[in-house]
């Protein structure tokens, strides 16, 4: 029983890790600010979930790894849109081939 | 009031962070839940009431596991697309609108909305208006945009937290 839920978490790490180099992939890959936050958050925090919750069944049960992914899942996202938002505001331009900008109509009519 | 949830709030998360029924921890626990309630309860907490409404927690129970499932897809989906020799992507930033009423439900959806597929939240106005960064624009007018980002969470958000 304890075996199996120790490779149970090394099966997870695994599956963390390879989110985490896809997520880093998409960072190198994507062409502009905002489309590389959106591979950085996503694919990123749950990577580093899977990863977490690994060690959290590997390690014997080890409860903070639960607490350390209640804290990813809410810093992640609001630390992403704190840079897009910034981003935004220093008139970084979004990729050419982007289809709409609301947010830059929007500002203009203000 | 106010304190009160804090005190519960912080002195839980110690049990979590130390897990351990050891005296002196503890106690430690105790006092430094004290301390933090005293100073940032006015900071933190904007509805004591609610936080003693069973309701509320078992639709959080309920949304935990449909919002796990869109973070996979979305991680997938995104996975597809980082992959792909020819890279579909059709970004642009999109506006919706939500009839989420309270600042912590708001931000619960402006995160959630973050890590599903796609999407990014790039600004949050105060009269309830998102400017969503959306990877793969499929509808630009703010009605459908709405229909197709943000009804997946706000009916059990409006549980939670409205």
């Amino acid at each position: 029983m304890n075996e199996a839920v120790v490779i149970a978490g090394k099966v997870l790490i695994f599956i963390g890790v390879i989110f985490d180099l896809l997520g880093c992939i998409g960072l190198v890959r994507l062409p502009d600010v905002y489309n590389r936050l959106q591979a950085a958050t996503k694919c990123v925090t749950l990577g580093t979930c899977f990863i977490l919750f690994g060690t959290f069944l590997a390690g014997g049960f080890l409860t903070k790894s639960i607490l350390a992914i209640i804290f990813v899942v809410f810093s992640s996202p609001t630390a992403a849109h704190a840079i897009a938002h910034a981003a935004h505001r220093s008139k970084i331009k979004l990729w050419e081939k982007s289809v709409v900008d609301k947010y830059e109509e929007e500002k203009e009519k203000v | 009031m106010k304190k009160l949830v804090l005190f519960i709030v912080s002195f839980i998360t110690w049990l979590i962070l130390t897990w351990t029924v050891y005296l002196p921890s503890l106690l430690i626990g105790v006092g430094v839940s004290l301390i933090v309630s005293f100073w940032f309860a006015d900071i933190f907490i904007r509805h004591p009431q609610n936080f003693f409404q069973i309701k509320r927690f078992l639709y959080l129970l309920l949304y935990i596991p449909i919002f796990i499932f869109y973070c996979i897809v979305a991680n997938l989906d995104v996975a597809y697309r980082v992959l792909h020799p020819k890279l579909p992507i059709e970004p642009g930033i999109v506006k919706v609108k939500t009839e989420l009423s309270t600042l912590t439900g708001r931000v619960a959806l402006a995160n959630s909305i973050t890590l599903t597929p796609g999407t990014l939240t790039v600004e949050l106005t105060d009269d309830g208006y998102l400017y969503v960064h959306w990877i793969n624009v499929k509808a630009i007018d703010v009605e459908e945009a709405t229909k197709m980002i943000v009804k997946k969470f706000e009916p059990i958000l409006k549980e939670v937290f409205g």
